[in-house]
C-alpha cells in the first residue's frame, strides 16, 4: 500500500486522523462480495470508520478479449465484445461495428441506423434500470430492485424476440443489422413506451425525496468536474458533476444527431446528483426511442459489405456513449482477415480508477454507496 | 498546430491524417515535453486512452499510442511514438492522472516500462505472472504454468 498520498493534479489531502489512539486498519473488502458487483478486491486503509485510502485488485474475470481478437476474423470477434460490459451488450456491439465499418468506409443505411438507436437506447434504459435496483439495494432499499427487474423484463423480451437472445444479444453486424425487425416490433416499442414513464415515477417516489436515501447518497463521493476530467472519468459521473459533455452530441455517431433530446447535468457531484443525472437520462432515452420508431424509414438494413471482410491497412479510433461512459475501440488493420491490434477503451475500468479520489474521507458504508453509483461492470473492468 | 510544432522541434514530429482522424507521429527525444504541451497550450484536457502495437519483425518493435481528447476544442488527437524492445518512456501521470491505470495496463500486456510512475506493477495478471501477453510472440494457448501449478494447484489452466 503506498498510494496513501494523493494522486498528482488533484485538490486532495488525505484526511486527518480522527481518534487519537486507534492503529490504522487494513480490512480487505470482497472480491467475494455482494456490493462489489462482481469480483473487485478493494483493500480499504482504515482509522475507525473512516477511509485513508484504498487500491483497488483488479482483473479476476480477465479472458484476454484483446488477444482473442488478434486471433479472429471481424465478423467473429463480434459476439466477444458482448461479453465485456454484459449489461449493456447491444452498445459494445454499436461501438464494435461502427469502428469497423469506419475502417472499411462503409456506412450502415438508414434504417439499420434507426433499429441500431432504438436497441441501444432500450440496452441503456435496462443498464441504468439493472443499476437502479442493485444500487439501492447495496444501499439497503429493497424494493426498487424488485420493481426495476420487472420492468426490465419487457425490455429483454423485446430483444428476445428481435434476436433470441436476451443479455449477449450480437444484435448488429458490421454494415448494418442482420435481422429485419418483427412483425410488431414497432407496437411492442410503442408499448413499452407508455408503459415505462409511470414506471420511473414509481422508482423516484420510492427514493427520489425517501429521507433515508437522501442521508446516504447526498455528499457522499463528491468529485468535482475538474477532476473528473483529469482522472478521464466519462458517461453520467462526469455529467453529474456538472460538465456537459455527451458523445451523442458533442460528435454525433449511428443519426443522433437528429434526434432532439437533452444532456441531464447535475451540479454537486456527489451519489445522489448522480442518480438524477442517470433518472433523468432514462426519461431521455425514451424521448429518442419515440422520435425513432415514429420516423423509422423502409429500405435495406444491410450496406454493402464484402462476404470477406479485409480492411484496407491503417488504423481507426471509434467510441460511443455507452451507458457507463465513453467506450472506445482503436483498430488496427494490417490488410489481412484478422484485426492486427483490437483496443477497448472501457468506460468502468477508468471510472473505477476515480474510486479512491471518491472515498477519502468517507466512511465504510460508504465505500458500498460509491462503487454502486460509479456502475462498473467487472466484465469490462477486466475483459 | 503541427507546423508549428515542426518548426519549434524540426524533424522529430509529423502529422498524418487518415480517415479524418489526425495522428502526430512524434520522435522518442520529444517525450514527456510534447504531451505537457499538447495538455497546456493546446487543451487536450483529456487522455482518454494509452496503449501500445507489437510489431515484433521491426528494430523499434513497439508503437506507442497515446489518444486524447480536448474539451473546448471537441477534437480528438493520437500521438504515436516508436520504441524499441527495453526502451522505457516518461510517464504521463504527472500530466494526466488517469494515465496510472492506463500505462500499468501497458507495462502489464506489453511489458513497456514507464520511468517516474508512482506504483508500475501488474494490473490485470497477478503480480507473479511470467510474459506479456498482447506481445505477438506470446501464444494464444501459452501462460504461466508454474504459477498456475503453485497458485491454483492445478495442472493447466486449459
Amino acid at each position: 500500500m503506498n498510494d496513501t498520498k494523493a494522486p498528482a493534479n488533484l485538490d486532495l489531502e488525505t484526511p486527518e486522523k480522527t481518534y487519537l489512539d486507534s492503529n490504522e486498519l487494513i480490512l480487505n473488502m470482497g472480491p467475494q462480495h455482494p456490493a462489489t458487483h462482481g469480483v473487485l478486491r478493494v483493500i480499504l486503509k482504515l482509522d475507525g470508520e473512516k477511509v485513508l485510502g484504498t487500491e483497488c485488485v483488479i482483473g479476476y474475470l480477465h479472458r484476454g478479449v484483446e488477444k482473442i481478437a488478434e486471433n479472429r476474423t471481424y465478423t467473429m470477434f463480434n459476439p466477444y465484445v458482448d461479453r465485456m460490459d454484459y449489461v449493456a451488450a447491444v452498445s459494445n456491439g454499436l461501438g464494435y461495428c461502427q469502428a469497423v465499418e469506419k475502417l472499411l468506409s462503409v456506412e450502415a443505411p438508414p434504417r439499420a441506423n434507426y433499429i441500431r438507436v432504438i436497441l441501444t437506447e432500450l440496452n441503456r434504459i435496462a443498464s441504468h434500470q439493472l443499476w437502479l435496483g442493485t444500487h439501492a439495494l447495496d444501499i439497503g432499499a429493497m424494493t426498487p430492485l424488485f420493481y426495476t427487474f420487472r420492468d426490465r423484463e419487457e425490455i429483454l423480451k423485446i430483444f428476445e424476440k428481435y434476436c433470441g437472445a436476451r443479455l449477449t444479444t450480437h444484435a448488429f453486424r458490421i454494415g448494418g443489422c442482420q435481422y429485419e425487425t418483427y412483425a410488431g416490433f414497432e407496437k411492442d416499442v410503442k408499448n413499452f413506451l407508455a408503459f415505462f414513464p409511470p414506471k420511473i415515477d414509481e422508482y423516484e417516489e420510492l427514493l427520489t425525496t425517501n429521507r433515508i436515501w437522501l442521508e446516504r447518497t447526498k455528499k457522499v463521493g463528491v468529485i468535482s468536474g475538474k477532476d473528473c476530467i483529469a482522472l478521464g472519468v466519462t458517461g453520467p459521473v462526469l455529467r453529474a458533476s456538472g460538465v456537459k459533455w455527451d458523445i451523442r452530441k458533442a460528435q454525433p455517431y449511428a443519426n443522433y444527431a437528429n434526434f432532439d433530446f437533452e444532456i441531464p447535468t447535475g451540479e454537486n457531484g456527489d451519489t445522489y446528483d448522480r442518480y438524477m443525472v442517470r433518472m433523468i437520462e432514462m426519461r431521455q432515452s425514451l424521448r429518442i426511442i419515440e422520435q425513432a420508431v415514429n420516423g423509422i424509414p423502409e429500405g435495406p438494413i444491410m450496406a454493402k459489405v464484402p462476404k470477406v471482410i479485409k480492411p484496407p491497412v491503417g488504423e481507426i479510433y471509434h467510441s460511443i456513449e455507452a451507458p457507463k461512459g465513453e467506450l472506445g475501440y482503436f483498430i488496427v488493420s494490417d490488410g489481412s482477415t484478422q484485426p492486427y491490434r483490437v483496443r477497448v477503451r472501457p468506460p468502468s475500468f477508468v471510472n473505477l480508477q476515480a474510486l479512491d479520489t471518491m472515498v477519502r474521507g468517507m466512511l465504510v458504508a460508504d465505500v458500498v454507496a460509491v462503487i454502486g453509483t460509479l456502475d462498473i461492470v467487472l466484465g469490462e473492468v477486466d475483459r | 498546430m503541427v507546423e508549428k510544432y515542426k518548426r519549434q522541434y524540426g524533424s522529430g514530429i509529423e502529422g498524418q491524417s487518415y480517415l479524418g482522424q489526425n495522428c502526430l507521429i512524434v520522435d522518442r527525444s520529444l517525450f514527456p515535453d510534447i504531451l505537457q504541451l499538447l495538455c497546456d497550450e493546446e487543451q487536450f484536457d483529456y487522455c482518454v486512452d494509452i496503449t501500445a502495437v507489437h510489431y515484433p519483425k521491426r528494430e523499434k518493435q513497439f508503437d506507442v499510442i497515446w489518444i486524447l481528447y480536448s474539451f473546448p476544442r471537441n477534437e480528438r488527437i493520437r500521438v504515436k511514438t516508436q520504441i524499441a524492445d527495453g526502451e522505457s518512456l516518461p510517464s504521463a501521470v504527472p500530466i494526466w492522472p488517469t494515465a496510472n491505470w492506463l500505462e500499468r495496463e501497458v507495462y502489464d500486456m506489453f511489458g513497456i516500462k514507464f520511468d517516474g510512475h508512482p506504483d508500475l506493477k501488474r494490473i490485470l495478471l497477478p503480480d507473479g505472472w511470467k510474459g506479456h501477453p498482447l506481445r505477438k510472440d506470446y501464444n494464444i494457448l501459452q501462460q504461466d504454468n508454474e504459477w498456475v501449478q503453485i497458485n491454483l494447484g492445478i495442472e493447466s489452466g486449459q
